[in-house]
C-alpha cells in the first residue's frame, strides 16, 4: 500500500471568515422575517430562490465528490475537502424551502384548487402536481441525498484517521449508486421547484439546465474557497499553477456547457414556434425582462467565456478568483429569471428584500464553511491517491 | 565533410527524471536554442525547459473569428438580402437558426486553419525533412531514450563545449549533427509527386467508380428499383394506365367555394362590391401580383404594351374609356373567367389578391390621367 508522506498540521481560518459569516447571517435573518411579515408573497419567491440556489450547490458538490470517486481522479483530491463541506447544504437549503411551502397559493399557480377545476391542462397534470405528491417527492429527495452525504462523506472522514483503501473503494460503489439518484432529484427538484412555477410550460431539457448552472456554481464556490485559501496560505504548497488550471478549466468548459444546454432550450422552442411552449420565453421578454434575458447571454456566457478562454487566465489567480465570484452571482441571475418572473410579470423586482436573502445565502455558506473546516481536516490525508495528488503536473 | 555544416550537438538520457534535470541545467547554462525529444509526454517539462506559452492559440482565435464573420456575413447576406426567404415565418435575419452553422464554421476554420499554420509556418513546408530524420539519436528518442539537443544556431554554441557539458551532464551516445544539404525539397522529388499523382487518379477512379457503377449495382440499387409508378411513365397496375386517381365525382377541396356569376359578366359587374379598403397595403400586394401575373401581357403600366405584344394578339390597354368605365366587379369576372384569348387567372391568384390587383390598376388609371383635382391635392 502506498503510504503518503505528507504530514498535515491544521491552520487556524482568519477571524473574518466566522464574523462576516455571522454579520451576514443576523442581517439575512432580520431581513427575511422582516421580508416575511410585510410582503410575504415576494418573500416566498426570494426564499424559493435561495432554496433552489443552495440546494443545486449542495447537491452538485456531492455529486462533484462522487464524481472524484468515479473517474479516479487525481488532481482534485486535494481539493476535494472544500466540495465535501459545501455538501451540507443538501439539508440546510430545504429550511428555506419550507417558508414557501406556507405560502404555497402565492407562489405555486396550480396548488389553487378552483384553478385547477377550470383548466383542463392542470387536470391532466394533477396525479403529478398536487400538494401531498409534491411534499413526498421533496422529502424523498431531501432523505436520499442526505444518505448519500452521510455515507459518502463518512467514509472520506473516517480515511483521515485509519488510512484504508477499502473507504475508498466502498465510496467508488457508493457514488455509482448515487449517480442515478442524483440526476432523477436534481432534475425532480428543477421541475417542482421551477418549471411548475409556470404550471402550463414544459421542456424536456429543463433538468439538465439548472444541473448545468449548479454544477458550475459549486466549481465557482470550490474555486473561490481554494484561491482565498491559497491566499491566506492555508492550502499546502504543492497546489500549484498546474491544479487550479484544472478548476479554472473546468469553469471554462461548464460555462460552454451551460450555454450550449439553454440554447438548444430556446433554439428548439424557437423553432418549433409551437404556442404552448413559446409563452413562456415570450413573458420573459416582457417589459424591463427583455434586458435582463438578453443580458443573462452577456453575464453567464460571454463575459466569462472571454475572461477564462485563454491559457494562461486558467491558472491566473486573481482571474480565478474575480470569475468565480462572477460566475456564483451569474448563477444567481440565472435562477433570478426563472424565479422572479412569476412574481412579476411587467419587469425587473430587485430591492431589500432580494438582497437581505442573498446576504442570507452568503451567510450560510461561510458560517457553513467555517464550522465543518474547524472539524475537519481540510486535506484527505489518508486518501491512497493524495500522493499522486502532490506530484500531479499538466 | 569540411562543407558540412553542424546542426547540433545531442546525448541520450534514460529516464525521464534525468531528462528534467537535465533539461533544467541547459536552462540554467544560458542555452536559449535546444530542444527535448522524448518517446511520451513527459509531465513537467514545459516548466523545466522554461518555454513559453505556444502562439497557435491566436492562430486558432484568428482563424476561429474569420469563421464567424465568413458565416454570419455569407447566411446574411443570402438569407438576408440576395434571396430573402420567408421560412416558416422566422425573420429575415434569423440568428438562432444562424447559430449552429456559426459555430460549425468556426470550428473548422479555426482546425483547420490552425492544422495549416502548422505546417507551413512552424514546419516550413514544402520543406520537411529535418537533420534529426534518420539519425540514430531520433530513432533511439522514438523508442525508449530521452534526448537533448543543443542546436548550433545558439549563441553560446561551440561543439566542443557543448559536447563536454553534455557529458557532465551524464548524457550516453553524444554525438554531432549535421544539417542535410538538400537541392530540392522531398516533397518536389519524382517519387513523390508521382505519389500523389498516383494518389489523385485512384481517388477520383474510386470516387467515379462508386458513384456511378457501384450505386447501380445489386445490393444498392434496391431502393431505387422498387415496384413503383416512376415519373411520366406507365402504370400496369389500373387498367388507364395512369398511377394517380382521379377524384370522386362531386368532391371538393376544404374551404371550396364557387365563382359567381360564371355565364353573366354584366350581373357580377353590378353585383359584386371590392370588399377591400383602398389603401397603400393593398394597392402594394395588388402591384406585387400585377407584375407577377398580368404585366407579361398588358405591360408594367398596363398600357398594353409589353414585351410579349408581338407574339401574341394585341393586348388590350387597361386605360380605355371602357375599362375605366368598368366596374370592380366586371374586371374581377374577367380575372376569374378569362376573355377572349385571356385565360382564367382564378388558379394563381386568390380572391383577395385579384380584388388588390384591381386596385392597383385603378391607380394606375389615375396616376396615368391625373385630373385638376389630383395636382391640386398635390400641392
Amino acid at each position: 500500500m502506498e503510504q503518503n508522506n505528507y504530514n498535515y498540521v491544521k491552520a487556524e481560518l482568519p477571524k473574518s471568515v466566522g464574523k462576516t459569516g455571522v454579520a451576514f447571517l443576523l442581517v439575512g435573518i432580520v431581513a427575511a422575517i422582516l421580508a416575511f411579515v410585510l410582503e410575504p408573497a415576494r418573500a416566498s419567491f426570494s426564499s424559493l430562490l435561495l432554496f433552489v440556489y443552495l440546494m443545486g450547490l449542495g447537491m452538485c458538490s456531492l455529486f462533484l465528490v462522487a464524481l472524484e470517486y468515479l473517474t479516479d481522479a487525481v488532481w482534485s483530491v486535494a481539493f476535494r475537502r472544500i466540495s465535501e463541506f459545501m455538501t451540507p447544504l443538501i439539508f440546510i437549503a430545504p429550511l428555506f424551502a419550507i417558508p414557501v411551502l406556507f405560502n404555497m397559493h402565492d407562489v405555486f399557480h396550480w396548488s389553487h384548487g378552483e384553478a385547477v377545476q377550470t383548466d383542463k391542462i392542470l387536470q391532466w397534470k394533477s396525479p403529478y402536481l398536487n400538494m401531498s405528491f409534491f411534499l413526498i417527492r421533496f422529502i424523498a429527495i431531501v432523505g436520499i441525498m442526505t444518505l448519500f452525504f452521510y455515507l459518502i462523506i463518512r467514509n472520506s472522514g473516517k480515511q483521515d484517521k485509519n488510512p484504508d483503501q477499502k473507504y475508498t473503494r466502498i465510496n467508488v460503489k457508493l457514488a455509482a449508486i448515487l449517480i442515478p439518484f442524483f440526476g432523477i432529484s436534481i432534475t425532480l427538484i428543477s421541475i417542482d421547484w421551477l418549471m411548475s412555477l409556470e404550471p402550463h410550460w414544459f421542456s424536456t431539457i429543463f433538468g439538465i439546465y439548472y444541473f448545468a448552472g449548479s454544477l458550475l456554481s459549486a466549481f465557482a464556490v470550490l474555486t473561490l474557497f481554494s484561491v482565498k485559501l491559497k491566499e491566506w496560505k492555508i492550502l499546502p504548497d504543492f497546489l500549484g499553477r498546474d491544479h487550479f488550471y484544472n478548476l479554472g478549466a473546468f469553469m471554462f468548459a461548464f460555462v460552454n456547457f451551460w450555454a450550449y444546454i439553454a440554447f438548444s432550450q430556446l433554439l428548439l422552442i424557437w423553432y418549433a414556434n409551437i404556442p404552448e411552449e413559446t409563452f413562456w420565453f415570450i413573458a420573459k421578454f416582457n417589459g424591463s425582462w427583455k434586458y435582463f434575458s438578453i443580458g443573462l447571454i452577456l453575464v453567464q456566457f460571454i463575459i466569462p467565456y472571454a475572461a477564462l478562454v485563454s491559457q494562461p487566465s486558467k491558472s491566473n489567480y486573481k482571474r480565478l478568483k474575480i470569475m468565480s465570484v462572477w460566475i456564483i452571482f451569474a448563477h444567481l441571475y440565472d435562477l433570478y429569471w426563472l424565479v422572479m418572473t412569476t412574481f412579476d410579470k411587467n419587469g425587473i423586482v430587485f430591492g431589500w428584500i432580494e438582497i437581505g436573502f442573498i446576504i442570507l445565502g452568503i451567510g450560510v455558506v461561510l458560517l457553513l464553511f467555517r464550522f465543518v473546516y474547524a472539524k475537519r481536516n481540510l486535506i484527505p490525508v489518508g486518501d491512497p491517491k493524495l500522493n499522486r495528488c502532490i506530484n500531479f503536473h499538466i | 565533410m569540411e562543407n558540412k555544416k553542424i546542426y547540433s550537438v545531442v546525448g541520450l538520457f534514460d529516464t525521464a527524471d534525468e531528462i528534467i534535470h537535465a533539461s533544467e541545467k541547459v536552462v540554467e547554462n544560458g542555452y536559449k536554442k535546444f530542444d527535448i525529444n522524448t518517446p511520451f509526454p513527459v509531465h513537467g517539462l514545459n516548466q523545466a525547459m522554461k518555454l513559453k506559452s505556444s502562439p497557435m492559440g491566436y492562430f486558432a482565435l484568428v482563424f476561429g473569428l474569420t469563421g464567424t464573420a465568413i458565416a454570419l456575413l455569407t447566411m446574411a447576406f443570402m438569407m438576408t438580402f440576395d434571396y430573402p426567404l420567408n421560412i416558416g415565418g422566422k425573420p429575415l435575419f434569423p440568428l438562432p437558426a444562424f447559430i449552429p452553422v456559426t459555430f460549425e464554421v468556426t470550428v473548422l476554420l479555426a482546425s483547420i486553419g490552425t492544422v495549416l499554420a502548422l505546417l507551413f509556418v512552424f514546419f516550413k513546408m514544402p520543406h520537411n525533412s529535418h537533420p534529426l530524420h534518420d539519425s540514430n539519436y531520433m530513432k533511439k528518442c522514438t523508442t525508449e531514450k530521452f534526448g537533448v539537443c543543443l542546436e548550433a544556431d545558439d549563441e553560446k554554441f561551440n561543439e566542443a563545449d557543448a559536447k563536454a557539458f553534455l557529458e557532465k551532464l551524464g548524457a550516453k551516445e553524444i554525438e554531432t549533427i549535421y544539417t542535410v544539404k538538400e537541392d530540392v525539397p522531398p516533397i518536389f522529388t519524382k517519387q513523390f509527386i508521382g505519389f500523389l499523382v498516383f494518389t489523385v487518379i485512384v481517388i477520383s477512379g474510386a470516387t467515379y467508380f462508386v458513384t456511378n457503377k457501384l450505386m447501380f449495382m445489386p445490393p444498392f440499387n434496391w431502393m431505387m428499383d422498387q415496384h413503383r409508378v416512376n415519373v411520366q411513365s406507365v402504370s400496369t397496375f389500373f387498367p388507364d394506365s395512369f398511377s394517380m386517381r382521379e377524384k370522386v365525382e362531386g368532391t371538393v377541396p376544404r374551404g371550396f367555394m364557387p365563382e359567381e356569376y360564371k355565364e353573366s359578366p354584366d350581373s357580377a359587374g353590378k353585383y359584386l362590391q371590392n370588399p377591400l379598403e383602398y389603401n397603400e397595403k393593398n394597392i402594394a400586394l395588388g402591384k406585387k401580383k400585377f407584375l407577377t401575373y398580368c404585366s407579361p401581357c398588358h405591360g408594367n403600366l398596363a398600357k398594353g404594351d409589353s414585351r410579349l405584344k408581338d407574339n401574341f394578339p394585341k393586348p388590350p390597354t387597361l386605360h380605355s374609356k371602357k375599362l375605366k368605365e368598368w366596374t370592380d366587379g366586371r374586371i374581377y369576372h374577367v380575372i376569374t373567367f378569362g376573355q377572349g384569348v385571356m385565360p382564367s387567372y382564378a388558379k394563381q391568384v386568390t380572391r383577395q389578391e385579384r380584388w388588390a390587383i384591381i386596385q392597383y390598376i385603378r391607380t394606375l388609371q389615375r396616376a396615368l390621367n391625373p385630373s385638376e383635382e389630383d395636382f391640386n391635392g398635390a400641392k
